[in-house]
């Protein structure tokens, strides 16, 4: 089942010319898709028309997910400074009208699920850059999204940090199988991750090529070595060289 | 401890300098007092200057909160949208930048001979409006983009958006407005007490000219010491409130 679809989508923001497309995706429920491309090819502006954040200027978006079904991770942690983690992570049941304790439980089972069990009260500045994306992550998932959309999630964050969210990310996607379109700049990071890399041209950002990769999901410690995961990776950087000379 | 020295060593330096130049130099009293005629000036007349301090701060405080609500109103009301923005906004520059001098006999026409406090809390709430209705503005206004998309993610009605996100994420800048306004709230009380010029509301200003009319002349340095102590301890107040706000507001 088709979560969400872009058909032949094109993005032309006013005075700054065309931003993507025309461009095809289709997102098949519980399947991870990561988005791969050189700086300003559009992979932004795919994962909010993919939101219903932005309205395509021609072509078609069909979205599956509902309101409140849907739920988007930024690469910073986009924490409201005046909310402990808990407030933060509870926010989007509030706004939806779940009663204050109910969601604050909810919130605080999410945290739990990211590792922050004992960082409920915390504010943002008092967590490291680590800890608030784990936060971030967490309010993504306290909806119970069917569509999950992250923009270069771990970008900020260094090697190992970034590592060990992807295991974990991956880990709580096995449990409730939501779709994830996640974009990225780190070809291995994508290899890793994703079931299928979609790799775009530079702006306006267009389908370069399209990797498959085999094996296990989550990941089996060790998959970095295996020979699928080193061909999918060569596969998709040759992919991404000729969608940048072009 | 340098910090309270250092000052400290530069007042103590400059009046002594004062003191004995005026007693080298025998300049008349009513030109330039001696710092110990001033003292002495300030320890006789310091129940009248605490009591004039008072009136003065009061106004000033009704000026702040005045200004503060109608500051804040007007700049929702703007935030609602452009087009109000538009209109309103070259309202309150003007408002802004017409001296509070040129104004005060019109208010104290319109307050009344009866009632000259009521055009000096005017005056200075005039003066104090416009730092915390810009910064209102623009705090409503600069709420984190990527909150607000997730605020349209989450489907957040207006009211919403409002309560939980746009007025929180302008705690501080109104805050910062409120620290500015504070102290040109006390500028626009004296200035305006000057203006309005009758001895009814007997505030610091009214105490410095009474003095002056009498070339009193000691007395009325009394006064602006009041009036400048006064002053900064409304200033030292205001950055302390504005500080712990800031710590409850990031929680650090």
């Amino acid at each position: 089942m088709t979560v969400a679809q872009l058909d032949a989508v094109e993005v032309t923001y006013p005075g700054r010319g065309p931003a993507l497309g025309p461009f095809n995706l289709a997102v098949e429920a519980g399947e991870i898709v990561a988005l791969v491309g050189p700086s300003g090819c559009g992979k932004s502006t795919a994962l909010r028309l993919l939101a219903g954040l932005e309205a395509p200027t021609r072509g078609a978006v069909t979205r599956a997910a509902e309101r409140g079904q849907t739920s988007v991770v930024f690469q910073a942690p986009t924490l409201a400074p005046w909310l402990s983690a808990e407030a933060n992570v509870a926010l989007p049941l509030e706004l939806a009208g779940v009663a204050r304790p109910a969601a604050r439980g909810r919130a605080r089972q999410a945290l739990a699920r990211v590792g922050l069990g004992d960082a409920v009260a915390a504010r943002p500045v008092q967590l490291s850059g680590g800890m608030a994306m784990r936060a971030s992550l967490a309010r993504a998932l306290v909806t119970g999204p069917r569509l999950l959309l992250l923009d270069e999630p771990f970008a900020a964050l260094d090697e190992i940090t970034r590592r060990r969210l992807a295991d974990d990310l991956l880990s709580i996607w096995a449990e409730a199988r939501p779709a994830i379109v996640f974009v990225t700049h780190n070809v291995e990071e994508a290899a890793y991750m994703a079931g299928r890399v979609v790799v775009m041209t530079g702006g306006p950002g267009r389908f370069a090529g399209e990797t498959t990769i085999e094996g296990p999901a989550p990941r089996p410690a060790g998959f970095r070595l295996t020979p699928a995961f080193r061909t999918a990776a060569e596969a998709i950087s040759e992919q991404l060289a000729q969608a940048m000379a072009a | 401890m340098i910090r309270f020295l250092a000052p400290a060593a530069l007042i103590g330096a400059i009046l002594l300098v004062w003191e004995v130049v005026v007693r080298l130099t025998s300049v008349p009293a009513y030109i330039l007092p001696p710092p110990t005629a001033i003292a002495a000036a300030f320890a006789a007349n310091a129940p009248l200057l605490i009591v004039s301090a008072w009136r003065t701060l009061e106004m000033a405080f009704l000026a702040l909160i005045a200004a503060a609500v109608f500051a804040g109103v007007l700049a929702l009301i703007v935030s609602l949208s452009p087009t109000l923005d538009r209109a309103i906004r070259p309202l309150a520059v003007t408002l802004q930048v017409t001296p509070v001098v040129a104004i005060a006999p019109l208010t104290v026409i319109w307050a009344g001979v009866e009632h000259p406090e009521r055009a000096v809390i005017a005056l200075a709430a005039v003066v104090a409006f416009f730092p915390i209705f810009s910064g209102t503005a623009r705090g409503l206004a600069s709420a984190d983009p990527d909150l607000e998309r997730l605020f349209d993610l989450y489907g957040a009605r207006p009211l919403q958006r409002l309560a939980r996100l746009r007025l929180p994420s302008a705690a501080p800048f109104i805050i910062e407005g409120c620290k500015v306004a504070s102290g040109l709230a006390i500028i626009g009380a004296v200035v305006a007490e000057f203006v309005a010029g009758s001895g009814g509301e007997q505030g610091l200003a009214w105490r410095i000219l009474e003095a002056g009319n009498r070339l009193e002349t000691a007395k009325m340095f009394a006064a602006i010491l009041a009036l400048a102590l006064m002053a900064a301890a409304v200033h030292v107040l205001f950055q302390w409130l504005e500080r712990r706000a800031l710590v409850w507001w990031r929680g650090r």
